[in-house]
């Protein structure tokens, strides 16, 4: 019994710690989807949007949701902004070179950071009232049932965007083959500036979550979840978005249980652990297709 | 002897009177003992720059791994001077084994990926390499392996290079070398032409993370202690940055790019943030404007009056290198 509840505890924390993965996650894959780019510097973008939550919070004195909508709002324009400077002048170029470029954005957001935030851990203040429920021993704090219901808001309101509206047909084109989505008149350029856009917000929601969940937030915090969340992509399927939801929530639960029932220190080593794995027994994910390398 | 030797020759006529000069500055003590560690320093640094080229240069497979190999020579290479009392030259022969014996088990099954999903995979590996490191507690855990003699000094250091430096432009001019070159330009064709890919991979890979084990070796007997945090990722990229400046495909190259990166980061050391931001710049306007890296695949020997001088003296009609 003692067994069970222990493992149903680290459940309920693993899908917390799940669905923020899953929301850096979408964008990775969004991006990757589109123009077959690991955007390194993603992680870095969801520490920025916690920044910018923490700073509307402590000095604008707004109250979360304002804060999380203002985060999203400016961490989309810097989205926009890295992809327009660092990543168009290189459309054409080797996806190694896109790579090295991701590498050195990455660098070059956690360090301007850290020269204006200074590298000191910041703690971020409590938005919301402490409270847990005991739903029949188990125990469900605030921040995990404020943390799961935006992850399916803003879920929601992905899937609408992506199957409803024009913006999203073009992106599921501009994904499944950009050249003839080109040729089909969708302005890919555009797509692409959308899809950092979006995937940036969803990073910086995860981003001002974090802080809220955890209370801590450094200019380097991004490194290791922007990693995992693209363990996650890769795991779910890269480009699939349902499976980015999907990987991330199974990496969150992994995780917890590693850290819950081995030891803390191999968390992190789970992670990579399961990236090799699928990519050695399965590298399109849990929910791609085989394709055949095109000569 | 035919004219390569004799350039080679000359190369190392060149290269005696450089570490008689330095090391003559180092006695002197004109060179102080900041940048003494740092020529050191910028010494290991070529071997692992030079290594990772073999693996991303020239045989064009994207490893981010490169720390934990470091690490495996550095923890093996301790153990053996340490716990087993025998000399620095063992100990970088067996970091050099089981960094290369690691390297061949991960590079078997990994290299079957492509670019970015190898670039990732790597990268975890070498993370994981790490964290287990961390865990075992004979070679102290996470708080670091104390009590290492100071065994390196510029003469090991300086001769090691050399001859990894010598290796490697040998194994790339080989016919083992070629092959890697031809799955770096176009995979496909290079297993159409016969080729077999997977060996030649696996190969770079083994002989890379073997020269990075021994630079691991060299680099924990000169800080009286090493700890799992010296090899992470961002060491790795660190790695990566060098080879990415100095030219991927080029041993000139990873030279310049050790040297220029560890200088900076030498002079500005007191500038952490400064530094870092510049590295970022560097790389983003580098790959916009220079993708090639600063020699592409150039090597110093072939440039117009450098390579006349030496074609003169080695008696060589317009001999390649």
């Amino acid at each position: 019994m003692d067994f069970i509840h222990q493992l149903v505890q680290q459940l309920i924390n693993g899908v917390s710690l799940g669905s923020i993965y899953a929301l850096i996650a979408l964008g990775y894959t969004m991006i990757y989807g589109i123009i077959k780019l690991i955007n390194f510097a993603h992680g870095d973008v969801y520490m920025v949007g916690a920044y910018i939550g923490f700073a509307a919070v402590t000095i604008g004195h707004l109250p979360i949701f304002p804060a999380l909508l203002i985060s999203m709002a400016l961490t989309a324009c810097l989205g926009m902004l890295v992809e327009r400077i660092a990543y168009k002048p290189l459309r054409h170029a080797p996806r190694i070179s896109l790579l090295i470029t991701a590498i050195g954005v990455s660098f070059f957001l956690e360090y301007t950071s850290m020269y204006f935030v200074t590298p000191t851990p910041r703690t971020f203040p409590e938005v919301m009232p402490n409270i847990s429920f005991n739903v029949g021993g188990f125990i469900i704090n605030g921040q995990q049932l404020l943390i799961l219901s935006i992850t399916i808001v803003l879920m929601a309101i992905l899937t609408y965007i992506v199957q409803k509206t024009k913006l999203g047909k073009a992106m599921r084109a501009a994904s499944f083959d950009t050249e003839t989505a080109q040729l089909m008149g969708v302005d890919s350029d555009k797509v692409i500036s959308m899809t950092f856009c979006i995937g940036s917000a969803l990073a910086a929601a995860a981003g001002v979550l974090v802080g809220v969940y955890y209370n801590t937030i450094d200019p380097l915090m991004g490194i290791m979840p922007g990693l995992k969340a693209f363990v996650a992509a890769v795991l779910g399927g890269i480009g699939i978005l349902p499976g980015a939801v999907v990987g991330g929530i199974v990496l969150g639960v992994v995780e917890a249980l590693v850290a819950g029932f081995l030891s803390s220190t191999f968390r992190d080593a789970a992670a990579f652990a399961i990236l090799i794995l699928v990519l050695l027994i399965k590298p399109s994910g849990l929910f791609g297709k085989n394709t055949n390398e095109k000569v | 002897m035919n004219s390569a030797r004799k350039r080679d020759l000359v190369m190392l006529v060149f290269a005696l009177v450089l570490y008689g000069a330095l090391q003559t500055m180092i006695s002197a003590k004109i060179i102080g003992s900041f940048w003494e560690l740092n020529i050191i320093l910028i010494c290991v640094n070529i071997i692992l720059s030079a290594s990772l080229n073999l693996i991303n240069g020239y045989t064009g497979q994207f490893s981010l791994g490169h720390a934990g190999f470091m690490a495996v020579g550095a923890y093996v290479g301790v153990v053996v001077t340490v716990k087993l009392g025998l000399p620095l030259i063992v100990a970088l022969i067996a970091g050099a084994i089981a960094a290369g014996f690691l390297g061949f088990l991960i590079g078997l099954p990994t290299l079957r990926l492509r670019g970015d999903y190898l670039a990732i995979a790597t990268l975890g590996l070498g993370e994981i390499i790490r964290i287990v490191i961390m865990n075992i507690d004979y070679v102290g855990g996470a708080a670091g392996f104390k009590g290492i003699p100071h065994l390196t000094n510029f003469t090991w250091v300086f001769f090691t290079m050399l001859a990894t430096l010598f290796f490697i432009k040998n194994f790339v001019n080989s016919s083992h070398g070629r092959a890697c070159i031809a799955i770096r330009e176009n995979e496909i064709a290079a297993e159409a032409m016969g080729v077999n890919t997977t060996k030649y991979k696996v190969m770079a890979f083994t002989l890379g993370a073997a020269l990075a084990g021994v630079a691991g070796g060299l680099f924990a007997h000169q800080f009286y202690l090493i700890s799992p945090t010296s090899f992470t990722f961002l060491s790795s990229f660190n790695y990566l940055i060098m080879v990415v400046m100095g030219g991927m495909g080029s041993i000139t190259g990873s030279i310049a790019g050790a040297f220029v990166v560890t200088f900076i980061s030498a002079a500005l050391a007191s500038f952490p943030e400064a530094r870092m931001i510049i590295y970022a710049l560097a790389l983003i306007l580098m790959m916009f404007y220079r993708p090639q890296g600063l020699f592409g695949y150039m090597e110093i020997t072939n440039v117009g009056p450098i390579k006349k001088f030496l074609d003169k003296i080695s008696g060589a009609k317009g001999a390649a290198t």
